[in-house]
């Protein structure tokens, strides 16, 4: 099992999630985030005296995966946040031990299934 | 503004009640105290998350302590009998508004005396709560009203019997008799001398923490602003048009003139900004309304139309063009009450020499026939007034910060103004953890001293090993505990 962790842009996440659903993908964390890669901050004026903010907003999306549909939900987050334009954001997998599924005790690949 | 006014043509009795003036001044009145409330949304956007409620009470604290204090001495001082040489009113007179409650016509023809004494009530108010803007997010609140008690009794109260009171400058007193400066609604006594009570206060007590540094130091609401902006507006037709004190054709044209130069003035700030930093922001337009109202004030019933958008326009970009000197002077004018009201207040008092029709008040401005001969009387007034009030301040600013402090401590003012003071937040921003005690102000103490207690006995290092589930239940004991019983 793993947990694929994505940072993408906020007004992709609509996008994100649609092709996560195609993909199978029956479970989705969505958390906002700041950050800066490649993309820096902005700039912002209030009676004329600028602010420069190095941070932008971003949302984190995390999925737990089995190992055989590792593929499709990293090309379905890809699909639906790709721009082209520096500030796409960036996916990462981790190995994940074990789940529970809380209400039924369930363990393992069913407890996310 | 005047105080008895005969209708051409009309033998009136100023003593005869009449209804069409007392109708819109009771309207008008209600309409300047909202201002206030709309000061607090406009500031309140203005400063950090963690301290919009503190600057909002400073305003609605104002409006307890002033509205009291109006009553009591502050309306005899400033439009009580001539005392001390038309210095101040005479405060005994009319202690408590005695002899006042029923009376008509002693200060405007055909009005009952106690809603002259509202309407000024709101224009005392909304001076004191102008003031807090420079200051914001640092003071403490029982100070704050016990400053706004004084300054309204030693500064507002004085300026206003010199200026409308017949004091002093009025016709009859030392310097009215010679020269005759106009302020139809309070470009002296409301704005010029807020804007430099606000420098001088916040000269006394200094700066915030990370001021200049922290880029935290910006708005946290800006739709509060645009609210605030808009209901400030919406008050100023009271403000302006009511100091007429008549339903006539010139509280018309201070209507219309008062939409006028404020529309310009939002135009003439987001002009700069757009040329100067390249957006026209919604701060921007808000702030230059404010600006175009603070300018119209003094000349909203002396001026025609153009010249209420010459005023206007200019209002708004010179104040926009002023917001920055701060920086350069390493004031921290928090919420730049200087650069909107005292420059705005300045400007509008002073374009009345240019701008000013002839009248029987005044042979008209420069740019109407009447070369500088008004201009003199406008700047000497301006001076008089920003001297007595800015000493005036400052000596009640160090007498109360000297003595019982002003400031909130640094961790105080760190950690955020609203809690530490009010102990409130404006915004849940985390929905998880806490407990609630109803009708108990003690229980949280007691529970933390149960808290306290019950882990003394525990030998360090054995604390983590006490099964959490064990503990929450316990404490969940203790507090039904203490409703039940």
């Amino acid at each position: 099992m793993k947990l694929v962790t994505a940072i993408v842009r906020p007004e992709r996440v609509a996008a994100v999630s649609a092709a996560l659903e195609r993909a199978g993908v029956n479970g989705l964390t969505v958390s906002q985030a700041s950050g800066y890669g490649r993309q820096r901050g902005h700039t912002e004026v209030y009676r004329g005296a600028e602010y420069s903010s190095d941070l932008l907003p971003k949302v984190r999306l995390e999925v737990l995966v089995d190992e055989g549909a590792l593929g499709a939900v990293m090309a379905a987050i890809e699909e639906g946040g790709r721009t082209g334009r520096f500030g796409d954001g960036k996916i990462w997998i981790i190995e994940v031990r074990d789940a529970v599924r809380v209400r039924t005790g369930e363990r393992g690949a069913s407890a996310i299934a | 503004m005047k105080f008895s006014v005969l209708a051409v043509g009309m033998a009136t009795d100023p003593q005869v009640l009449d209804p069409g003036s007392t109708a819109w001044m009771l309207t008008a009145s209600a309409l300047v105290l909202l201002m206030t409330p709309g000061l607090a949304f406009f500031y309140g956007g203005l400063v950090r998350m963690k301290s919009v409620l503190n600057i909002m009470m400073m305003s609605f604290g104002a409006m307890g302590v002033v509205g009291v204090v109006w009553a009591l001495w502050g309306y005899g001082l400033a439009f009580g009998p001539d005392a001390l040489g038309g210095f101040v009113g005479d405060p005994f007179t009319n202690f408590g508004l005695s002899g006042l409650t029923t009376s008509i016509g002693s200060k405007a023809a055909g009005l009952p005396d106690m809603i002259f004494v509202g309407f000024q009530a709101t224009f005392a108010i909304i001076t004191v709560a102008l003031i807090s803007g420079a200051v914001a997010e640092r003071v403490r609140f029982g100070p704050w009203l016990l400053f706004a008690a004084l300054w309204v009794t030693l500064v507002y109260a004085p300026i206003a019997h010199w200026v409308w009171g017949g004091g002093i400058f009025g016709p009859t007193g030392i310097i009215g008799s010679k020269i005759s400066a106009l302020d139809f609604a309070g470009g002296t006594v409301v704005h010029m001398n807020a804007g430099i009570a606000g420098l001088m206060l916040a000269v006394v007590l200094g700066k915030r923490l990370g001021f200049m540094k922290d880029p935290n130091i910006r708005p946290h609401n800006l739709p509060f602003v645009m609210l605030g902006a808009g209901l400030l507006w919406f008050g100023w037709f009271g403000f302006n048009a009511g100091s007429e004190l008549a339903a006539d054709a010139t509280a018309a044209l201070a209507w219309t003139n008062t939409l006028l130069a404020t529309s310009a003035a939002l135009l003439g700030w987001l002009l700069v900004e757009r040329l100067r930093d390249g957006h026209a922001t919604s701060l921007g337009a808000a702030s230059g309304a404010v600006a175009g109202l603070v300018a119209v004030t003094p000349a909203c019933g002396f001026i025609d139309p153009i010249g209420a958008i010459l005023i206007g326009v200019i209002a708004g970009a010179v104040c926009a063009l002023a917001v920055g000197l701060k920086f350069k002077i390493g004031l921290d004018d928090s919420l730049d009450v200087v650069a909107v009201h005292f420059v705005g207040g300045l400007w509008g008092t002073l374009a009345l020499g240019f701008f000013a029709l002839p009248s029987t008040k005044t042979a008209g401005g420069l740019f109407y026939g009447g070369g500088l001969a008004q201009f003199w009387p406008q700047i000497l007034t301006a001076l008089i007034v920003t001297a007595w009030s800015a000493a005036m301040t400052t000596l009640i600013g160090f007498a109360i910060h000297k003595s019982i402090g002003m400031r909130v401590s640094e961790a105080d003012e760190l950690s955020g103004i609203d809690v530490t003071e009010h102990a409130e937040t404006a915004y849940e921003l985390l929905m998880v953890g806490g407990s609630f005690h109803p009708g108990d102000p003690h229980a949280r103490t007691d529970a933390a001293e149960a808290h306290a207690t019950a882990h003394a006995g525990t030998p360090a290092g054995t604390q983590a090993e006490v099964p959490a589930g064990t503990k929450a239940e316990a404490e969940g004991e203790a507090v039904r505990g203490r409703v039940s019983s």
